[in-house]
């Protein structure tokens, strides 16, 4: 089962990048931009058929290694084909 | 004083720790592997700087979960002590053995300079205890990641438990970029609540030599080594 994560950052906590591509938009004439966040997307493939257990493992996995929980959020979605 | 420096794929400044700390007790610190379960009963274990398994998802985050971590964690309950430079401070919050997180730059730049740091007013510890408070060391940091955030009351907790270690400071008033990641409060290291684990993203060792530009990082790291020998 495909596992699409997606991670983040928190409101409140700085996005440097962020702000640096919302300059950028707003240079080329995006005026109406006004904020911009950046995150990622993890994509795990998990050889399980359980809906319930690969929900369980994605949100395992992401509570021990894949998120800073401190300043991240994540999102999972289940890719059904 | 029985050192050991950690060693991790990545790991860049393993050797200038090891120069460093042999220059002050004369002694070699071991180096210990990452896949190590089993490490001897040090004195000071030091997580060098580096970029650890590439900075790969975070940075420090994979390295905070090899096995080594966990012998560290137990020299840690034995009221060892630690001290992470760089990436071995960034390794040490994603192993949340110190709290907070370390983000981006405020300026999206590798920063690589000579920084003045302060001493604060904190808890009885192996690394600042002999130096005067308000005391400036000059010692150059590296880092893309090193912009210390902590929420409110973290942030708090932390100056009411007195352990906040090093800020950032200015050499003259109009001075803007002394601080060279934007952290909060002008953070450049703080220490876990017994004291004993110090997280600091300037380099000491990187100022153990007058060909450096300056021996301020020595003058720190041989008042630590003098707090642990006793």
């Amino acid at each position: 089962m495909k596992v699409i994560i997606n991670v983040s950052l928190k409101d409140g906590v700085l996005d440097p990048e962020g702000q640096a591509i919302k300059f950028s938009l707003n240079n080329l004439g995006f005026e109406h931009c006004s904020d911009v966040r950046t995150g990622k997307q993890i994509i795990l493939n998990l050889d399980q058929n359980s809906e319930t257990e690969v929900l369980k493992q994605a949100k395992k996995m992401c509570e021990e290694l894949l998120v800073n929980t401190v300043i991240e959020n994540y999102e999972i979605n289940i890719l059904k084909d | 004083m029985r050192s050991g420096v950690v060693i991790f794929p990545g790991s860049n400044c393993d050797r200038d720790m090891i120069v460093a700390i042999r220059k002050i007790t004369g002694k070699t610190p071991i180096k210990i592997w990452h896949k190590e379960y089993d490490i001897p009963n040090l004195d000071l274990i030091v997580i060098p700087g580096g970029f650890t398994f590439g900075d790969y998802l975070r940075c420090g985050a994979l390295a905070a979960r090899s096995p080594v971590i966990t012998s560290i964690k137990n020299h840690i309950s034995r009221g060892g002590t630690v001290l992470g430079v760089c990436n071995g401070f960034q390794i040490l919050i994603e192993a949340k053995i110190l709290p907070g997180s370390l983000i981006r730059n405020k300026k999206l730049l590798f920063t690589c300079r000579e920084t003045t740091l302060e001493v604060q007013s904190c808890i009885e510890n192996p690394f600042l205890s002999g130096l005067k408070i308000g005391e400036c060391l000059k010692i150059p940091v590296a880092h893309n990641e090193g912009n210390y955030f902590a929420s409110k009351d973290l942030l708090k907790q932390l100056k009411e438990e007195g352990r906040i270690a090093l800020k950032y400071i200015k050499q003259k008033d109009n001075e803007k970029n002394y601080n060279p990641n934007g952290s909060t409060e002008d953070i450049a290291g703080i220490l876990s609540n017994n004291g004993k684990v110090l997280g600091m993203m300037p380099h000491p060792e990187r100022a153990i030599n007058y060909l450096h530009g300056g021996t301020d990082g020595l003058k720190f790291l041989t008042n630590c080594v003098e707090q642990i020998i006793g």
